[in-house]
C-alpha cells in the first residue's frame, strides 16, 4: 500500500516525513504560528544535535523556514511551516488515514 | 508466498504514526506567550511596593500598598501577555492559550474573596499566605498547559504562602517582597530569555 502511495508522488513526502522526528517538527509546527528551539526541543524530547539534523533536513526541502535573531544577545532561533511544508504534512496525514481505513474495509 | 503478516504491520505503523502526531500536537500547544519580560518587571514593582510598604506606620496600609502593587502588576502582566500573544499570532481566546486564562482564574478569584472576607473580619495576618497560595496555586494550574517553568514558578509561590503562615507577621513585608519580587525577576527573566521574551 505504501509503495503505491509512493508511486502518485509522495516519494519525496514519505522519505522525509516518515522519520520520527521530523514528524514530530512538522506536527508540532502544524499547529502553533512557530516554536522556538527550545520548545521543539522540549515537546519532542529530542537532544539539540538530533533536532538540528532533522531540522536542517526539513529546510533543505523547504518545509520549514528557520529564523536566527538575537535576543539580550543570546541567539533565538524561531522555525515555521512553509505552505510546502504543510501540504507534505497534510498529504502523508492522509495517506496514514487511507492505510487505516483500507484495512478496516471487509475483504 | 505473500507475507500476510505484512498488511498487520502497515496497519500497526499507521496507527502508530497517527497517535505520536496527536500527541505531538497536543504537547506543542502549551501556552508558550507567558511574558517573561512583563513578569521581571512586575518582580521590580514588587520591590518598590516591598519599599513603600516598609515605610507605613501600620500593617493595614502595608497590606493598602500590597493591594495597590496587585492592581499595577495584573496592568502589566495583561498588557505583556497581550502583546506577546499577538507577537506570537496568538489568540488568547482559543487553544492552550484559553484554557492557561481558564485555569488561573479559580484559584486567583478563590484567594482575592477570602483575603477580602479575611480584611472585613480584621484577620489580616493571614492574607499573606493567602494571597501566596492561592496566586501560587493559580499559577500551577495555568503553567500545566504552558512551559514547564511556569508550574515551577507557581509551586515556589505555593511555598512562599506556606512559609507565610508560620512567619511572625513583621516580616511579612519582606516575604512578598523575596516572592512577589524575587520570584517573578529571577523566573521573568528566564521565561524571557528561553522562550521568546
Amino acid at each position: 500500500m505504501i509503495g503505491h502511495l509512493r508511486d502518485e508522488g509522495g516519494a519525496e513526502v514519505f522519505r522525509l516525513v516518515n522519520e520520527r522526528v521530523r514528524l514530530g517538527i512538522l506536527s508540532a509546527l502544524a499547529v502553533t504560528h512557530s516554536l522556538s528551539f527550545a520548545d521543539l526541543k522540549q515537546t519532542l524530547g529530542v537532544t539539540d544535535g538530533n533536532l538540528s539534523i532533522h531540522a536542517r533536513k526539513l529546510e533543505e526541502s523547504q518545509f520549514i523556514v528557520c529564523e536566527k535573531t538575537f535576543q539580550d544577545r543570546r541567539p533565538l532561533t524561531q522555525y515555521t511551516l512553509t505552505p510546502k511544508g504543510r501540504a507534505a504534512f497534510e498529504r502523508y496525514l492522509g495517506h496514514m488515514e487511507a492505510l487505516i481505513e483500507a484495512m478496516r474495509k471487509p475483504k | 508466498m505473500p507475507n500476510s503478516e505484512e498488511p498487520s504491520r502497515t496497519h500497526e505503523h499507521a496507527l502508530s504514526q497517527l497517535r505520536y502526531i496527536r500527541s505531538t500536537m497536543d504537547g506543542a500547544t502549551r501556552f508558550t506567550a507567558v511574558p517573561g519580560a512583563g513578569t521581571a518587571v512586575i518582580g521590580v514593582t514588587a520591590f518598590v511596593a516591598a519599599g513603600l510598604g516598609q515605610m507605613q506606620s501600620t500593617r493595614d496600609a502595608m497590606l493598602s500598598v500590597w493591594v495597590g502593587e496587585a492592581v499595577v502588576a495584573g496592568g502589566i502582566g495583561l498588557v505583556a501577555l497581550i502583546v506577546k500573544s499577538r507577537s506570537a499570532g496568538i489568540d488568547l481566546t482559543r487553544g492552550a492559550a484559553r484554557k492557561f486564562v481558564l485555569a488561573l482564574m479559580p484559584s486567583a478569584v478563590c484567594a482575592a474573596a477570602i483575603a477580602l472576607a479575611l480584611a472585613v473580619q480584621g484577620q489580616t495576618t493571614l492574607i499573606p499566605a493567602v494571597w501566596l497560595t492561592g496566586y501560587g496555586s493559580a499559577v500551577v494550574a495555568a503553567g500545566t498547559h504552558s512551559v514547564s517553568t511556569v508550574p515551577i514558578m507557581g509551586a515556589a509561590f505555593v511555598v512562599a504562602g506556606l512559609a507565610a503562615l508560620f512567619v511572625a507577621p513583621q516580616f511579612h513585608n519582606a516575604l512578598l517582597a523575596l516572592a512577589f519580587g524575587g520570584i517573578h525577576l529571577t523566573f521573568g527573566m528566564h521565561i524571557a530569555r528561553h522562550h521568546g521574551g
